[in-house]
């Protein structure tokens, strides 16, 4: 059993109570940070732990906060990314829903540490009643004086909110999730400034993911070092892994960073294999944006080395022969999965959730989309295959934020690995979905 | 010209002098307000139009976000351009069960396209229109967030997991038998699940 950080608690009852979390250790970090260290540390701890953004780009955490400008007289403000957005994505879901005073202490914590006497949990909207579970639990923070004013007795005072989207994957960008928060349509800013020096009403803002911030919790009451001891290299710590598709157990695993990838998907404590006995045909490891792999360049590396999951192992290669760990939505498919339907799955979200600021991402999801579906009605010929490519390359870098990345890289990794099938399915010249021997008919035969 | 235009819908001056938020739903606006510093009420907009959608029969007509701008003291398009933006206001009346289902990636792997066609047939009605009754709207939805769980369906503020064709009959005939709305504030503050 890998070490666990963040979930160890799940499965204890009522855990998602003030009195059951206090009860397994809860809030020590609030105790620890206010009352023995200046918040400079609680920085430093944070910086030694190599802790590194857990939304999906990986940034380094200590990092990030040490750019918060901190001029006189003006607000600061944490602000946490709840939009869980990202397709094969659900782990804050599952940790603000089991355990949301996790997150809480990690608000406390780390707003102690960038001085911020607000903070907002910026909640996606489908997540209704997730939001309504974390409003509770703050209520009862509140209450016992965990939240408010002169918390346990120090100068240090913070209130926490929720505010709840609207139902827009592009408000987990970051400067559009501000935007989303002042009332406005999630259309993200041109960058600089930076939210570090201009967020949220022009203050100086940091933006960190559920899980980024519940991580606090464990470096501030071990030690960052200690933190720092699990995992490989630059990727230290625990990750939540959110697994699904064609697998026996999919759900939300924490793992040790530096496990192979071979024993997450295989073994029974996590993804548990495929399942009908199938084999697998390709894996989506980050998230919907990340470059898509089969079977065998996820598994090993193009050197031969077993995969890894870090960030460092799973993108060596390139993107040629590697992807990303992103956000660790990990969507498995099997021999039997068209990759062309998936991907229009996958081109079909884009289209929808471009915020149409920028011409390149804007019209090209839409050709992508409608090209993908040629594919599907058997009108696409295989010069199509090419159209796709040439497309894709004039999306990525041409756009104010990553969704234009985000829309790219799936087409171009399905395109590199699986030619073949997409040739296939244009010359053919009709679409055989052979995916439908799924649990559903099953159950319904 | 007379009338205002909202998209496909008109503005109607008698009828937003009868749009007014129940004290209760007052209560609910003016503590989403008390979290924005002073001056920053316009911050309160995506949840307030969540509460206004609730509250005046599960959309948003012209003279509600007209309303809810002067609510919020801030110009009627500022509402508008929001509200258009994100895809859980609806800018045209719906059924009192709006069932949305997901058709990405992790769904559609497991099955998401045959629930779709099945509720379809069920209901005799197609993606995006509603049951003559008015008591069902059928949606796709682009990833909520349950792929470990897939297929689903979000009806209201709840989430169908795992969904099997019996289950799928059994949610339909729960909500018609309550024939309730269903909004996504109902966990929120009126507890009508």
């Amino acid at each position: 059993m890998g070490k666990k950080l963040l979930i160890h608690n799940d499965k204890v009852a009522n855990i998602h109570t003030l009195e059951v979390y206090r009860a397994h250790g809860g809030y020590a970090s609030v105790e620890k940070a206010l009352k023995t260290m200046t918040p400079d540390q609680v920085t430093d701890e944070v910086k030694k732990s190599g802790l590194r953004g857990r939304g999906g780009a990986g940034f380094p955490t200590g990092m990030k906060w040490s750019f918060l400008a901190k001029p006189e007289g003006v607000n600061r403000y944490l602000v946490c990314n709840a939009d869980e957005s990202e397709p094969g994505t659900f782990k804050d879901r599952y940790l603000m829903e089991k355990i949301p005073h996790a997150l809480i202490e990690g608000m406390i914590t780390s707003s102690y540490a960038l001085g911020a006497k607000s903070s907002y949990i910026y909640i996606r909207g489908e997540y209704f009643y997730v939001a309504r579970i974390v409003e509770k639990a703050i209520a009862e923070a509140y209450a016992a004086g965990w939240l408010g004013k002169n918390i346990l007795g120090t100068d240090f005072s913070h209130d926490c909110y929720v505010q709840v989207g609207g139902g827009a994957y592009i408000c987990g960008e970051e400067t559009a999730l501000l935007e989303s928060l002042e009332g406005k349509r999630g259309n993200p800013r041109i960058k600089p400034p930076f939210p570090a020096v201009a967020g949220l009403w022009g203050c100086p803002t940091v933006v960190n993911n559920v899980e980024t911030i519940a991580a606090v919790v464990p470096i501030v009451n071990d030690g960052g070092e200690e933190y720092a001891k699990i995992g490989i290299g630059k990727s230290t710590g625990t990750k939540l892994i959110s697994a699904s598709g064609h697998i026996n157990k999919p759900g939300v695993y924490e793992i040790e960073l530096g496990i192979p990838v071979e024993e997450f998907i295989y073994s029974e404590e996590y993804c548990g294999g495929i399942r009908n006995g199938k084999k697998m045909k390709a894996v989506v490891a980050g998230g919907s944006s990340v470059p898509i792999l089969p079977t065998e360049l996820i598994l090993k590396t193009a050197k031969g080395e077993p995969r890894l999951m870090t960030y460092e192992s799973l993108s060596d290669g390139g993107f040629a022969t590697g992807t990303m760990l992103g956000s660790g939505g990990f969507i498995v498919m099997d021999e039997d999965t068209s990759i062309v339907k998936n991907l229009f799955t996958f081109s079909r979200f884009y289209h929808h959730e471009s915020c149409g600021q920028c011409s390149p991402c804007r019209e090209g999801t839409g050709w992508m989309e409608k090209i993908l579906k040629k594919f599907l009605n058997g009108t696409a010929n295989e010069s199509d295959v090419d159209l796709l490519w040439d497309i894709q390359s004039k999306i990525e870098g041409k756009t104010i934020c990553p969704l234009g990345e985000a829309a790219a890289w799936p087409v171009a990794a399905a395109i590199r690995h699986f030619k073949q099938e997409f040739l296939d399915v244009a010359r053919n010249k009709k679409f055989v979905d052979v995916s439908h021997y799924n649990r559903l008919n099953k159950i319904n035969a | 010209m007379s009338s205002q235009v909202h998209g496909t819908q008109h503005f109607d001056k008698a009828k937003r002098a009868e749009v007014k938020f129940s004290d209760e739903a007052m209560n609910v606006v003016q503590t989403i307000i008390s979290h924005y510093p002073e001056g920053k009420q316009k911050s309160a907009l995506l949840p307030v139009l969540h509460v206004a959608q609730a509250e005046f029969g599960g959309w948003l007509s012209p003279e509600v976000m007209d309303y809810v701008a002067s609510v919020l003291k801030i110009k009627p398009i500022e509402v508008f351009e929001v509200a258009s933006f994100y895809t859980m206001y609806n800018l045209k009346p719906m059924g009192k069960c709006v069932l949305e289902v997901c058709q990405t990636s992790s769904c559609w792997l497991n099955g998401a396209e045959d629930i779709v066609k099945y509720i379809e047939k069920k209901l005799n009605i197609k993606v995006g229109e509603t049951t003559a009754d008015g008591m069902f709207s059928l949606k796709v939805a682009e990833c909520l967030g349950s792929c470990g769980t897939a297929p689903m369906l979000q009806c209201g503020a709840s989430y169908h997991e795992n969904l099997t064709y019996e289950k799928v009959d059994k949610i339909l005939d729960d909500y018609k038998s309550a024939g309730k709305l269903r909004s996504y504030t109902d966990h929120d503050y009126k507890n009508t699940l």
